[in-house]
């Protein structure tokens, strides 16, 4: 996976509730296009116009955002379904950071997966965010992991909290299967003991059983 | 963790949770053994796919199941290409499946169907278990007292590798229905008003266990209706204790264990029931004593009225971001606030989705039905879950029952819940749909949806109105 360290790009605010995936990335889409093409159908319903042209109100279509690596967004960004392709849209946009005061959980999970950071901020801080922003003629942020912290070019300093083994896996980059295989021993001894107390989610009758010894009862 | 066995006072939650752990890994982070993993269409090819890049193996492909739903055809007499798309990922997965050697139930055989409906009708799902998917919905299988949970596509690889899923383990959330339910009011019902009264975000972070009278008052499949919909209140895991309901459903189903295996397995799924003196960290109360009817009016399915409400006016509300939210939904689906749902037309009707497609929806649905005509305005679906629930349908009588009435009656698969498949509601048009989902573009790009239960689907299809299904002579249930 791809490693977050710290970064610095310009912020686009896009401050509605409620942002579902279905939004992010539309269902055709995904089903169409390689998991590396899905930037441009980012927000699609919002930001395009019926006859395919950028809406000018939508903020990603404004200069003022245009190359924006970090989305400032509402509370439970990301909800609803668990499509990792959103992640893989916002991606394809360049955004490497959503600074927003919740999110889904999924989403969450899935951003971790691609080295893209969530940050939760309460409304509070966001606003002042945003206001610090709002006069600059380029609206950046930086947003350092090793810190925990997102810094306004003032040198203002808002700090987050990430859980530990998803920081220091983000930072490093880090393989999940890889280092989960390193426990293959766990994973036998629990499988072993388990056959023993729920034999019946090991054995089940009338599976195609590969790799496993069948003693589903006769039906 | 401090949750030992031996210790009393555990949830339901916390019970399964525990008997999954393979390793602690600190900070609250457990490794957990996956008994089931189910996968689809979309995700099956592509993750089957990632892991053969990886040069990497499927670890218990015996505990893998899949079928084709999202992208396959629902056409009457359909083939992998009626749905050009949905042919190419479903060879895909043919493909896939057989060179790791992974059950897949195909279209054409029973067993096929949308996921959600499959895992419990097939036994694959059972109490007690730790089940996940590669969709959001798989809390459904919570309904049968299974932790089960949506997951992205690179966590799936991960269980496709290991057998496992590493998770931070959430905080534990109780929701507690009181009072009895009335008539003409069904789980969906339910379960959207707690969405409506409690938000879209209140079990953001939490496991949600439904609780009270009358969840325990419920079947099997209208406690996996409920539980479809703990997602859309932000919990991506909401189980019901099991009961003797609950093991009644699951006994004699051809994955469940029989003889004096499922015999043990029941004793076993006896002692999962949070004990009394188990403490949740958030607590939530729903009265349903008065509750009508429920469908939703906007683009999230917290923005829900009952049949006999009006719209509400944004400008009451007092947060700024819900105001705009609300403002935004009500253009979106041409609403105005003050009014009444009820009378509104309706150009589709969509019965089915893993929310609603399970063969007690459709009969309720086709108590409606029965002896009237679908408006000349409206089309009207029904998409049964399974093939299992198809046939189960055909030899009662149901495809009889709606075909009379001029709805179609398709073939298994997601259909016009997500659009995936090329079944989409027209730009602009409004359908009422036996879904989970009402968000912007969910049944097509300018799609209207309301959600309401397969009877007031039905209500709305022969109507061609949004309509309280309670008022329609000589409906009773």
């Amino acid at each position: 996976m791809r490693a977050f360290t710290e970064h610095t790009g310009r912020v686009v605010p896009i401050l509605r509730r409620d942002i579902d995936t279905d939004v992010l990335i539309r269902i055709e889409r995904l089903i169409e296009n390689p998991p590396d093409a899905l930037g441009p159908f980012l927000f699609e319903a919002w930001r395009y116009l019926p006859d395919g042209s950028p809406d000018p109100a939508f903020a990603l279509n404004q200069e003022r955002y245009a190359g924006a690596s970090i989305l400032v967004a509402g509370p439970n960004f990301g909800c609803g379904s668990s499509r990792e392709h959103a992640v893989w849209a916002l991606d394809g946009q360049g955004i490497r950071c959503v600074i927003a005061p919740s999110f889904g959980d999924i989403f969450v999970q899935n951003c971790f997966q691609n080295g893209v950071l969530p940050v939760a901020l309460d409304e509070a801080a966001i606003a002042e965010v945003l206001a610090e922003l709002e006069p600059l003629d380029d609206p950046l942020l930086t947003v350092s992991l090793e810190q925990c912290a997102v810094s306004a070019p003032s040198g203002r300093r808002w700090t987050f909290v990430v859980a530990d083994d998803r920081r220091e896996a983000l930072l490093q980059g880090l393989d999940e299967i890889g280092a989960t295989l390193l426990r293959s021993d766990d994973i036998e001894r629990f499988m072993r003991d388990d056959r023993d107390r729920r034999p019946w989610v090991h054995h089940h009758s009338g599976g195609h059983n590969a790799g496993e010894t069948t003693v589903g009862e006769p039906k | 963790m401090a949750h030992d066995r031996t210790i009393p006072g555990r949830t339901l939650f916390d019970k399964v949770w525990d008997d999954h752990v393979v390793a602690h890994l600190g900070d609250g982070v457990d490794l957990l053994f996956v008994d089931r993993h189910l996968t689809h269409d979309l995700e099956a090819g592509p993750n089957l796919a990632r892991l053969e890049r990886q040069g990497r193996g499927v670890r218990r492909p015996d505990l893998t199941f899949a079928t084709p739903d999202h992208a396959v055809a629902s056409a009457p007499g359909r083939n992998a290409d009626t749905n050009p798309t949905g042919g190419r990922l479903l060879r895909d997965m043919r493909r896939a499946t057989t060179r790791f050697g992974i059950r897949m139930f195909d279209i054409g055989e029973v067993g096929q169907g949308i996921v959600h409906v499959i895992g419990p009708e097939l036994g694959i799902t059972n109490p007690g278990m730790l089940i996940v998917c590669s969709d959001s919905h798989t809390c459904t299988h919570g309904g049968l007292g299974a932790l089960a949970f949506g997951v992205g596509a690179s966590e799936a690889t991960h269980v496709l590798a290991t057998q496992t899923i590493k998770q931070a383990r959430p905080r534990t959330m109780r929701v507690t229905f009181r009072g009895s339910r009335p008539v003409g009011v069904t789980a969906k019902d339910m379960v959207l008003h707690a969405i409506g009264t409690l938000g879209v975000a209140a079990g953001r972070g939490h496991a949600v266990e439904w609780a009270g009278a009358p969840i325990r008052a419920l079947d099997a499949e209208q406690r996996m209706t409920l539980c479809n919909m703990s997602i859309e209140m932000g919990a991506k895991i909401g189980m019901i204790a099991p009961d003797d309901v609950t093991f009644e459903y699951v006994a004699g189903r051809p994955y469940t264990p029989s003889g004096g295996l499922l015999d043990r397995a029941i004793a076993y799924w006896r002692t999962l029931p949070g004990d009394e003196s188990a403490r949740f960290d958030r607590e939530a109360s729903v009265d349903i004593s008065h509750l009508v009817p429920q469908v939703t009016w906007g683009t999230n399915p917290e923005q829900v009225i009952g049949i006999d409400g009006v719209i509400p006016d944004p400008d009451t509300e007092p947060d700024a971001s819900r105001r705009a939210a609300q403002r935004a939904a009500l253009e979106y689906m041409g609403l105005r606030p003050g009014e009444h749902l009820e009378g509104t037309p309706v150009d589709w009707v969509f019965i089915g989705s893993c929310a609603n497609s399970r063969i007690s929806d459709l009969r309720e649905a086709a108590a409606v039905v029965r002896g009237r005509r679908v408006a000349p305005h409206v089309r009207a679906w029904v998409v049964p879950g399974s093939v299992q629930v198809q046939r189960d349908a055909e030899a009662e009588g149901l495809d009889a029952v709606f075909r009379a009435a001029g709805f179609e009656w398709r073939e298994p698969s997601c259909s016009m819940c997500l659009a995936a498949n090329g079944d989409t509601v027209g730009p602009g048009q409004r359908c009422v749909s036996t879904s989970n989902r009402n968000f912007v573009g969910r049944q097509g790009p300018g799609a209207r949806t309301h959600l309401s239960s397969p009877s007031m689907a039905a209500a709305a299809a022969v109507t061609g109105t949004i309509t309280d299904v309670r008022r329609l002579a000589g409906v009773q249930r």
